[in-house]
């Protein structure tokens, strides 16, 4: 990517999913579609990934991320959008620590080529 | 997502249109609406549901809609902050803006001050305030940022921010020099009210000294005032 540190930091989430697709990789975007309690990114949120597993933007302070690159992996592969829920209710955040003690939705779905 | 609906979101993006992203959370189909109404997509909504989607764009605020059927993405467009002044100031104002998702324009007719030496990478503009003002056509996701202290500068400027429906408006100087100002726009012929829309002395009181900290109180109160949080 020629503009690296601006896209460290900004928003453009899809922007860079669609170079990521135009140069051949498979991509797919998560977005956070639900929170309660004290979470870290809003709805809207939205992180990218690539098939190397390359991150773009984000769904939270960093405690979800590599769930949800497995789930981007999956959905990539089988195009199947999936709902994630984290939440200290949920054995799943334990597992990945969603320390804020709140809840997050996100929904990963596939760029289709 | 299919490809074609992300080229479409990219489209509007570039040419500065609001619009939303709305998903069908059981199926994965998607659409895409604008501020018209006009839907892209193959799928249709009830008058309830169109409401929401509208309000959604105009509080730039993504989230399901009730029924919890369908997820609403808003794509507003990206932020933008013009700085009239390329001063010291502005030299740190302009790169913390940026990072903080800002497009940034700097305006200052004197060569000399808005040189790429000085702001490498910004975009710079040597037309008077007011020209680069019309030409910039600020709107309700635009701060603008007067830092010259220079009336003859500071001034066309503010008028015609105050024109416009930009989201933060501010001018940078002592409170003596603000209430002259003020005092400059209303013989201009602005009322009270219209005044009140243009934050002075620019920033929080937050002790403030060095450049890079005038531009964090500025940043800060900016920050609060596109959240409408209530300082007082």
């Amino acid at each position: 990517m020629e503009k690296s540190n601006d896209a460290i930091i900004n928003t453009d989430v899809l922007e860079t999913v669609s170079e990521w697709s135009k140069s051949g990789m498979k991509t797919a975007i998560a977005t956070v579609i639900d929170t309660w309690g004290s979470s870290p990114r809003p709805a809207g949120s939205q992180l990218g990934v690539n098939e190397r597993c390359e991150m773009i933007g984000s769904v939270s302070g960093g405690c979800i991320e590599g769930a949800v690159v497995k789930a981007a992996l999956e959905v990539m592969e089988d195009n199947k959008p999936q709902i994630l829920e984290f939440g200290v209710s949920n054995e799943d955040a334990w597992e990945v620590g969603l320390a804020c003690g709140g809840n997050v939705k996100v929904y990963v779905e596939a760029l289709e080529s | 997502m299919r490809d074609e609906v992300l080229k479409k979101i990219l489209r509007a993006q570039g040419r500065k249109i609001p619009i939303a992203l709305i998903t069908r959370l059981a199926d994965g189909s998607q659409a895409i609406m604008d501020r018209k109404k006009s839907i892209d997509g193959d799928m249709t909504f009830n008058p309830q549901e169109v409401e929401e989607v509208l309000t959604c764009i105009r509080d730039d605020k993504s989230r399901s809609l009730s029924g919890g059927e369908y997820f609403v993405r808003v794509f507003n467009p990206k932020l933008r902050m013009i700085v009239v002044g390329a001063v010291h100031i502005a030299q740190a104002l302009a790169p913390m803006a940026e990072l903080a998702n800002f497009e940034v324009t700097i305006v200052d007719p004197r060569g000399s001050f808005a040189s790429d030496a000085r702001f490498p990478g910004v975009k710079l503009m040597d037309e008077w305030p007011d020209e680069a003002l019309i030409k910039l056509a600020p709107d309700t996701r635009t701060a603008v940022v007067t830092l010259t202290h220079d009336p003859k500068l500071d001034d066309p400027a503010l008028e015609e921010a105050l024109k416009t429906d930009a989201f933060y408006i501010a001018s940078l100087g002592s409170r003596k020099t603000h209430s002259k100002r003020l005092e400059r726009l209303r013989e201009a012929g602005f009322n009270e009210n219209t005044l009140k829309r243009i934050n002075g002395p620019a920033g929080l009181d937050i002790g403030a000294i060095s450049p890079s900290e005038i531009a964090i109180s500025i940043l800060a109160e900016l920050t609060a005032v596109l959240h409408q949080k209530d300082l007082r």
